[in-house]
Parts: C-alpha cells; sequence; structure tokens
C-alpha cells in the first residue's frame, strides 16, 4: 500500500518488500485479496460482512478518528493504518497509545502519510511498529531516530525503561 | 536544587548531538530554511528580525552562581555582552550566529541547562513561584513537582506534536505569584482536607488574541496522581483541540467551546481510565527528586535582627530598599531579596554579563548559591539573612542593581516588540522606558504604591498586558505605532483579564495619560493602604478612562 516513493519500514527499520496489505476504496469489491485496509468508515457500515471474510483486515483511522468504535473487535482486527496527513497533527500518537495501553493491542499499527524521521522517535515510543517513511535515505533516517536518545523519562509502549526505573541510589544526605 | 544525575546529562547530550547534526545539515545546505524550522523550534531557536534569538530554558526560574556565570560567558563570548529575562523565566540571546548554536548548547549542557521546548508546539519550560522554598505565605514547595513535570514532558512520546505551545504553571503558595490561572494548565499545591497534598487544576487560561482565566477543572487532586491527571488532560487536548486555525489551538479554546463542565468530565473520564492501564508513578522518585530541594543548612535566628532594623533607621536610602525589594521569609531572620532588572531608562529584563556576574558573586555569598528568574523580569536572591542585607545591598548599590522599585508602577513588563521580534506592531520598550522616567520619583513612586504595568507590542501578549493592572498593547494603524490601554487586569489569585479603554493613544501621549490616570487614583484612594488595583475594583474604571483619555490636550 505503500506509495512508490515511499519505504514501508518495520519497527527494526528493515525494509519489508512485498506489502500485502491493499488499501481498498470505500466502493471497491474486496474479492481477491489476502488482506485488505478500508476506512472506519466502511468498516463499521459493513462490520459483519467484513470480519466474516477470510481475508487479514486492516483499518484506517483518520487523525479525527479515534480507536474507540474498534474495541468490541480489535482481537479480529490484524492491523490498524494511523493516517498522518501532515507532519505537525500530533492526534495519532494519542490513537496509537490508547490501542497499546487500553486495549492492548497486538496487532500491527502502522504509521501512514508525511512520515519523516523527525517523528520516528515518538511513533516507535507511542506503539507504531511498520512506518510509511518518506525519506529517501530510509536506513539511517531510522539509525538516526533510533541512536538519538539512549535515555527517556516516560514509560510508554515501547517497554523502554524510564530513568526513574534505571536510577538505583538515591543521593546521599545531605546533597541539595 | 536539582542537579542532574547520569540520565539527566546523557539525554541533554544526546540532543544537543542531534540537534548539532540538524545545525550542520543546514549550513551545509543539505536542509532548507523550511525545512530547518520546525527542527529550530524545537530547540528554542528563533529567526527574529536581525539575527537569531536563542531561548535557553531555566526550569521554573531556579540558577545557581555556576549558571548565571555561565550565561554571562554566553553573553559576552557569542552575543552582545547582556541577555533578556522574559516572563516565562528564561532567558534569551537576540544576537546568535547560527553557527556558534552548537557550541552554545555545549556551554549549556556543561552547567545542566539546556534550549529544549522553549519554543514550538509542545509542553513549555515548566515555571513556578519565585520565592517557592521561600515565602512565608507557603504551603508546600512546588519545586519538586515542578522537577517532575520536567522531566515527564522531556520528549514526550505523546504530547510533542500538540495543536499549539503549551505552558503549566505552579505555585504552593496562597498568594498566587505565578500567575496560575493565566496558563494553560496551572497548578495550586495547598492542603487537602486531611492535611495531605492536593492541587487544584486550572485549565483554559491564557493571553494572546483570546484572552482567559482559566477556570477551576479539578479541585483535591491528591498530589501523588499528578502525571496521571496531566496524562488526561493532555490527551484530551491533543485529540480534541483544534487544529484548523492557529489562532484557535490553544487549550483556552476547547475548554471554552465545550464549557469547563464537559471538558472537566471528559478529563475525568480518561484520567480513571488510565488509573488502571499503568502502575502508578513510583513514590521514591518523587522523594528522590524532593531531596534535592531540601532546604539549604539556614541558622536558628531571631526573627527581626536589632543590627538589621538600626541599620535601617540610619540609612533612609537602605531603608527604602527594604520598603520594596524585600519579601517575607518562611525562616525567622531571613529575608528573599529582589534584584529589579528595571532601572530608569534601562530595558526591562535586560542584564549585562557583568552584572550577571556580580549577582552570581553575590548569590554565591548571601543566598546558598541561588538565585532566581521572576515572571516579572527580575531577579531574585531567595534565602539571605537579614543581618547580611545591608552589606548586600551595598554590593548591588555598587553594581547599578538596586533600584528600589520592586512592586512599583515603574517595575514594568515589557515584550521584546519591534525592537527585535518578528511579529510585533509597535515597540514596547521606549513606551516601558518612557513611563519609567516619568516616575524616576523614587519616593513619589513609594507613595503609588503597587501598580502593575504590563506593555505588549502586539496582540499574541508576551508582556502579559491583559493581566495588568494597567495594560498596553501596541497596534499599527496605517504604519502608525498606536496604543490601546486596558485597565483592572490582575494575575494573582483573584485574576482577572483587563477591560479595554477608549481608543489607542499615540506613543508619545502615554507618559501623560498614565500620569493623569495615577493623579486621579491619588485624588480618589481612601487613604495610603488602598492599592491602585482596589480603588479601580471599588470605584469601577469609569473615573480613570475619563482621566486616561478625556485629560488629553
Amino acid at each position: 500500500m505503500a506509495q512508490p516513493e515511499m519505504r514501508l519500514l518495520d519497527r527494526h527499520g528493515r525494509i519489508v518488500s512485498g506489502d500485502e496489505w491493499v488499501g481498498l476504496a470505500d466502493d471497491a469489491p474486496t474479492a481477491g485479496h489476502m488482506a485488505v485496509v478500508v476506512s472506519l468508515k466502511r468498516f463499521l457500515a459493513e462490520r459483519d460482512v467484513l470480519l466474516s471474510r477470510d481475508f487479514r483486515l486492516g483499518v484506517r483511522l483518520d487523525p479525527n478518528e479515534g480507536p474507540e468504535a474498534l474495541a468490541p473487535d480489535l482481537e479480529r482486527i490484524s492491523a490498524i493504518f494511523v493516517a498522518f496527513p501532515v507532519f505537525r497533527d500530533g492526534r495519532g500518537f494519542s490513537t496509537a497509545r490508547i490501542l497499546r495501553s487500553r486495549y492492548r493491542f497486538s496487532g500491527e499499527i502502522r504509521a501512514v502519510g508525511d512520515i519523516a524521521r523527525d517523528q520516528l522517535f515518538f511513533l516507535l515510543r507511542a506503539g507504531f511498529d511498520a512506518f510509511e517513511l518518506r525519506d529517501r535515505d530510509h536506513e539511517a533516517a531510522f539509525k538516526w531516530a533510533q541512536d538519538s536518545f539512549s535515555v527517556v523519562y516516560q514509560p510508554a509502549a515501547d517497554h523502554a525503561a524510564p530513568a526513574f526505573a534505571r536510577r538505583a541510589h538515591p543521593p546521599s544526605e545531605g546533597q541539595f | 536544587m536539582y542537579r542532574y544525575d547520569e540520565f539527566d546529562e546523557t539525554l541533554v547530550r544526546e540532543r544537543r548531538l542531534q540537534f548539532a547534526d540538524q545545525v550542520a545539515r543546514r549550513l551545509s545546505g543539505e536542509l532548507t530554511e523550511d525545512q530547518f524550522k520546525p527542527l529550530r523550534l524545537m530547540n528554542g531557536l528563533y529567526l527574529q528580525l536581525h539575527a537569531y534569538m536563542l531561548r535557553v530554558a531555566i526550569p521554573y526560574g531556579v540558577l545557581n552562581s555556576v549558571q548565571l556565570r555561565a550565561l554571562a560567558g554566553i553573553a559576552r563570548r557569542w552575543d552582545k555582552d547582556y541577555g533578556h529575562f522574559t516572563t516565562r523565566q528564561n532567558i534569551q540571546f537576540n544576537w546568535i550566529r547560527l553557527g556558534d548554536v552548537p557550541e552554545i548548547l555545549e556551554a549549556l549542557a556543561g552547567v545542566e541547562m539546556h534550549a529544549m521546548q522553549t519554543s514550538g508546539n509542545c509542553i513549555r519550560n515548566v515555571t513556578a513561584d519565585h520565592f517557592a522554598g521561600a515565602a512565608a505565605d507557603e504551603f508546600l514547595d512546588p519545586r519538586p513537582y515542578a522537577e517532575l513535570i520536567r522531566q515527564w514532558s522531556t520528549l514526550h512520546p505523546e504530547f510533542s506534536f500538540l495543536p499549539r505551545k503549551f505552558k503549566i504553571a505552579v505555585t504552593g503558595a496562597s498568594h498566587d505569584r505565578a500567575a496560575v490561572q493565566l496558563h494553560d494548565i496551572g497548578l495550586h499545591l495547598k492542603p487537602g482536607r486531611d492535611g495531605s497534598p492536593v492541587f487544584a487544576v486550572f485549565i483554559g487560561g491564557g493571553m494572546g488574541r483570546t484572552p482567559f482565566v482559566g477556570p477551576l477543572i479539578r479541585d483535591e487532586l491528591p498530589a501523588d496522581a499528578l502525571l496521571v491527571y496531566l496524562e488526561a488532560a493532555l490527551r484530551v487536548y491533543n485529540r480534541h483541540g483544534r487544529r484548523d486555525n492557529l489562532y484557535k489551538s490553544r487549550i483556552k479554546i476547547l475548554v471554552s467551546a465545550l464549557g469547563a463542565d464537559r471538558f472537566s468530565a471528559e478529563v475525568e473520564a480518561e484520567y480513571q481510565a488510565m488509573r488502571t492501564e499503568s502502575p502508578p508513578f513510583p513514590p521514591e522518585e518523587l522523594a528522590r527528586i524532593r531531596h534535592y530541594f531540601a532546604a539549604p543548612p539556614f541558622e536558628t535566628l531571631p526573627a527581626d535582627d536589632p543590627e538589621f532594623q538600626a541599620l535601617r533607621a540610619r540609612s533612609a536610602a537602605f531603608d527604602r530598599f527594604c520598603r520594596t525589594n524585600l519579601h517575607p521569609h518562611q525562616q525567622p531572620g531571613y529575608a528573599s531579596v529582589t534584584i529589579a532588572l528595571k532601572p530608569i531608562g534601562g530595558v526591562p529584563g535586560d542584564c549585562s554579563a557583568a552584572e550577571m556576574e556580580a549577582i552570581a558573586t553575590l548569590a554565591a555569598l548571601y543566598s546558598f548559591d541561588e538565585i532566581r528568574v521572576t515572571h516579572e523580569q527580575n531577579l531574585v536572591l531567595p534565602h539571605v539573612r537579614e543581618a547580611d542585607l545591608f552589606a548586600l545591598w551595598e554590593a548591588l548599590h555598587a553594581a547599578g542593581l538596586a533600584t528600589p522599585n520592586a512592586g512599583l508602577i515603574s517595575d514594568i513588563i515589557a515584550c521584546p516588540g519591534l525592537d527585535y521580534c518578528d511579529l510585533a506592531n509597535a515597540r514596547s520598550i521606549p513606551i516601558a522606558q518612557a513611563i519609567a522616567e516619568r516616575f524616576a520619583d523614587m519616593d513619589a513612586a513609594l507613595a503609588i504604591g503597587e501598580v502593575k504595568i504590563k506593555i505588549s507590542g502586539c496582540i499574541n501578549a508576551c508582556g502579559h498586558h491583559h493581566a495588568g493592572h494597567i495594560g498596553i498593547l501596541g497596534v499599527d494603524k496605517q504604519g502608525e505605532e498606536f496604543y490601546q490601554i486596558q485597565l483592572g487586569g490582575r494575575a494573582d489569585e483573584q485574576a482577572r483579564i483587563g477591560t479595554i479603554t477608549g481608543k489607542g493613544l499615540p506613543g508619545p501621549e502615554i507618559p501623560d495619560a498614565i500620569e493623569r490616570v495615577i493623579d486621579r487614583y491619588l485624588a480618589l484612594r481612601l487613604d495610603s493602604d488602598e492599592r491602585f488595583i482596589d480603588a479601580l475594583e471599588r470605584l469601577g474604571r469609569t473615573p480613570f478612562e475619563e482621566a486616561l483619555h478625556h485629560g488629553a490636550a
């Protein structure tokens, strides 16, 4: 489903070749596909049919669409595609965190849209595990994002130990 | 004060290296200015009218003398020998070359400082009561919570691409000196019913073009639940705050659109859900942080040092200084001293390298090495023995830093305005200077008493004009600078937005207009204990508005 100029990367920064996911327009037939991605609107309208078919199902969430409506069906949804139409729109970060921490969603959460190296660090922490990256030098971009910080302050979906959990020894008396 | 451990130090170093790489990519042409802009704005670097401006974070306004010396060193080496303390308790350097920025950040990191999140659509540097840990009216020191917020908000995985910037302020005293009700989130630490600390949480205050006093969204939030609650409030904002219009993107617009009750219910629902999802924040970490803010080793002293009182009786000038520039301390025999960066004719908040170094020396000598930056653009030595006040005052006097006008009419907040700022419509600094010169007589100013004048050069309100007892807003009318006057704003626990009066006035008429208002106040006040703002609230603004506009020649 990745655009030609995009590269699809997994959570380790490896290129995924042969992306199996096919994005469907709301009126396109589903027949003949192994894995389809539909809009939330289509999912809600055709839920029972879509869930009964033997393809793998993904749902695309736009920034103004939260994951709540999918909650009862998340066990039968394989992937959530979270759209970032513009770089500065950070709503998708909340979507991913809610999916991981509230609904314990274990399928793929893919960041699609205007994704560049500067968001990658945050996307990884928020629980994304697939990225349609626009940087040409995707390997360097991913490495840059992954290697930038060895310390984080918050617990997040990447399970990196926050600084407070790594701090072993309280400061000695009399220090201020 | 807080000291970095290896983790804090590593994170700042890694961020510095990352930004140095971004600067190098810009300088080599790999990044265009358009691509570089969002990156530099995540690290406090602005392109102003004449040069780059670097805004350095001073977390909750707390500095030690080594840090202040380092700031002086940056001013000397890379700027024009001065810096500008801001209404956000930060410092700005106005004449920076892009190529020098990595070295400046290295110098800052050497003293546990940085410029992270001093700009951009993220959680900005947290601010606090500048007398925290010192003020007599304090219930509990807010700084450990401010430090907790600093760490939690740094490179936050969910809240680094918010609809707009986000400012959090904390106080732990009964008198609010941190303007908490005028912030995106204002936190007032107080005793709960059983005596354990709780927060009153105000959300949706702010100034700018649509000013609001923040409504109380949650009272009695258990203090140990603070981060979860903040996370819930930020999530509601991140998901539902407007992103279609830059001017309607702050949380105040969301709170106002939903209404405080509905907003509060949404945050509460998110908060309750979050509490079940993640383990509670470990209390050991707050204890660890609190340890750094233990009181310095105060001596046990009598409340009124007799020698200090005798010196006040002997020196009228010293006594004048003490009347305005001291604040009551929680420890008997100590006081907090305001060093007003408001010399008559000076630029509010500007401080030369030599002045910073002098203040650093005095902080080490007399104030357990601590300095505070106030949102009113002054500096504070928080813990001074009464017995040392005279020597301190003499040293300040010798350095030209003993202007006895803290809280008086010439203690003016002003944004940089059109002298520096890309966004400004009018100049602020010359207006502040002209008003201060009009009220240069310190005895007369003392007789007038507390008056807070705040000046902004544009509607973004960096000079807090909405919260001024007298607020002044610069506007551009067909290429000419005009100034709108507002009356009755205040930034304390009775926060209020000032009311616009009549038509704007040209700059040269402002000092006369202010003087007429003050004359009217002096004629109408009940006695010298009735402050300007009290008289204004008792009488309504009409008599003052008349004086402002109808006395004009």
